[in-house]
């Protein structure tokens, strides 16, 4: 077996909190990602689910690197990136791109289309100048979107048109590797099944890899064939999908899945039966023997 | 002849505007009992917020126009002056919003703010407030309710500022309770514990609910009717059990096709709705609809969607829908819908 695409190890992130005097000090450290393992391989699609708070968009956020690890290892094609510097990372930051929640916020409102999505190019300097609008309108088409508008500004586009822009601008380098954190959550229901079509044409014409965060387990099973589950900073299960939907192992996952309301209550009528979850974490991770990834962080 | 306990009649809500009138809700008419739950579902701007908000009377006079009949119990609530319905407010009729944080009042404490919408409407001491709070806290399941009374909203967690929203709304066991998808920005493990309590307050008040939600997981798990709004109006209006199980409305079947759930092909691609929401602004003549809908090549002729706004019709006892469709069982049109739909440019 070749190695993977994207390796995770041990992997952490401690934010410190700090308390402001006379002198600043650090008074303890929120331990937001804490000793994550997984790994992605090329074409491969993970699932991160939990909930706010978990630690999953943290973690996407630190294989991007916008933030750098405390501790642990990302091994992107086998080469340790978690340390690496702005200039070591610039040539990486091709292979990795991010695609965010927030289609309104994520783009800036004073430039065109064209320019968001050619800002990639100009800063990587590969397609000379005279063919970005060629490549521009290109990857317009790609994502659905009228290849002339690449003239218009963001405001001029509806919620689920802004996150096509921001698929196109995300596929300008073509990358290997797709994180998407909550891609669809912002948009109507109605909208939301359009961008996850989109994306899975993308992944099986370009065979992107991609880290699919999000918290609507539905959307999760149906996109991503693996699914790890997190919960306070850590993975309490990882398993292929349809082992964690239809036989969850750890008792978090269990409670998660009660919880997701069901249209097909309607025929059924009543009320399901929920699983409450109040476990402490580290003592129910060490005993889910299933679940190599947190098993293999015996720390805290 | 007695009227039901709530029926909204006819109700409009336009914003006039510098680029033209926004047709926010045009037209709607429901009706609700004592301890039943009607769920509101609809996009981003298809009217279901704006149209709850007229209940309460929380459109300024001077930018919207109200027109229409709101029956409460037998009174017009439209007919109502601002400080009639002052009085109203908050103790017949409450509202849960959306989002707990930007609704409550970061410089008061939680009790603070829970006591006052009990002293707006009873004569009674800081201290009997206080205590009446502490006893609705602990009511929505705020544990240590005692100690937490003294609380800042920062110091809740999401699920825990929406409970003390729930817990100021039926203070003053008002009749009808409107929530706007209360449970919108929580976890779905909390989102479980708020629906799960609403149920339960409902029952033990006999409280009329109207959850406002666009996801139809949560309407079929509490709602006993369901109205679906597309573009202002009523598309499509009947039982949960009628709505999910037979929609005879292509955009309520479009909904209900294109989420995944726990259990669907993940072989299949999901069918979205083709397109975008239309704009209030220059609202179609015909079916707001017809540019998106997939079944529309089966309408004799095809062109009448665009020119004329169908009726809403009753299909069977109880179950209305406003399409131009003959055929009431669409799940006979699903092989016949069309691949794509002209797009606008």
């Amino acid at each position: 077996m070749s190695a993977p695409l994207l390796e995770v190890k041990d992997l952490t992130m401690h934010f410190p909190i700090k308390q402001r005097g006379i002198i600043t000090r650090t008074v303890g450290h929120v331990k937001a990602v804490d000793g994550v393992s997984f790994s992605i391989g090329a074409g491969e699609a993970l699932g991160l689910v939990g909930e706010s708070g978990s630690g999953k968009s943290t973690t996407g956020r630190l294989i991007t690197r916008l933030y750098q690890p405390t501790s642990g290892q990302i091994l992107f094609e086998g080469k340790d990136i978690s340390k690496s510097s702005a200039r070591e990372l610039k040539p990486i930051r091709r292979d990795i791109q991010m695609i965010f929640q927030d289609p309104y916020t994520s783009l800036n409102p004073r430039h065109t289309v064209g320019e968001i999505i050619s800002a990639p190019l100009e800063i990587h300097n590969l397609v000379p100048k005279g063919s970005r609008l060629r490549r521009v309108q290109e990857l317009l088409e790609t994502v659905g979107l009228n290849p002339e508008h690449y003239n218009r500004y963001p405001h001029e586009f509806s919620g689920g048109q802004r996150q096509r822009i921001g698929i196109a601008r995300a596929l300008t380098m073509s990358p290997k590797l797709l994180v998407a954190d909550e891609p669809v959550s912002a948009l109507d229901v109605s909208i939301q099944a359009q961008i996850i079509n989109l994306l899975k044409d993308l992944q099986k014409e370009m065979g992107i890899a991609f880290l699919f965060i999000a918290h609507d387990l539905a959307i999760v099973r149906h996109f991503c064939p693996q699914v790890a589950v997190m919960y306070l900073g850590k993975i309490v299960e990882n398993a292929p999908r349809e082992q964690l939907y239809t036989n969850p192992q750890h008792a978090y996952t269990k409670s998660l899945l009660s919880a997701v309301p069901d249209m097909r209550q309607a025929v059924v009528g009543g009320r399901r039966e929920r699983i409450r979850y109040t476990h402490d974490v580290e003592a129910s991770a060490a005993s889910t023997a299933a679940n190599t990834a947190a098993a293999a962080s015996p720390s805290a | 002849m007695t009227r039901p306990f709530l029926s909204v009649e006819d109700l409009v809500v336009h914003f006039p505007t510098p680029d033209g009138v926004v047709r926010a809700t045009d037209g709607l008419s429901y009706t609700l009992e004592p301890g039943k739950t009607l769920g509101i579902v609809g996009e981003s701007g298809s009217g279901k917020s704006v149209s709850s908000s007229a209940i309460l009377g929380l459109h300024r006079k001077t930018s919207a126009q109200v027109s229409g009949r709101i029956w409460l119990d037998g009174v017009d609530l439209l007919s109502l002056s601002d400080k009639e319905m002052q009085q109203r407010r908050g103790k017949d009729v409450a509202m849960i919003f959306q989002d707990p944080l930007s609704a409550l009042h970061p410089y008061y404490t939680i009790g603070n703010q829970v006591a006052e919408a009990y002293r707006v409407h009873n004569e009674v001491s800081k201290k009997q407030a206080r205590e009446r709070a502490i006893e609705m806290l602990d009511r929505v399941g705020i544990p240590n309710a005692k100690q937490r009374v003294d609380d800042y909203p920062h110091q809740f967690s999401g699920g825990m500022r929406q409970r003390a929203m729930i817990a100021m709304a039926l203070i003053n066991d008002p009749e009808l309770l409107i929530a706007d998808e209360p449970t919108t920005a929580l976890d779905v493990t909390v989102q479980a514990q708020i629906l799960d309590l609403l149920q339960d307050l409902q029952r033990e008040f006999n409280t009329a609910l109207i959850m406002i939600t666009h996801d139809l997981g949560v309407i079929a798990e509490v709602a006993d009717d369901v109205l679906v709004m597309y573009a202002g109006r009523a598309v499509e209006y009947g039982t949960t059990k009628q709505l999910l199980t037979a929609p005879a409305m292509p955009y309520t079947l479009g909904l209900i096709q294109s989420v995944p759930d726990l259990t669907s092909d993940v072989n299949e691609p999901l069918r979205p709705i083709p397109g975008n929401p239309p704009s209030l602004l220059d609202a179609p003549n015909g079916c707001a609809f017809a540019p998106r809908c997939t079944f529309k090549h089966l309408v004799d002729p095809p062109s009448l969607p665009d020119e004329v706004m169908p009726e809403l019709e009753e299909i069977a006892p109880g179950h209305l829908r406003r399409c131009h469709l003959k055929e009431h069982d669409l799940s006979k049109l699903i092989p016949l819908a069309a691949e794509k739909v002209e797009e606008p440019v």
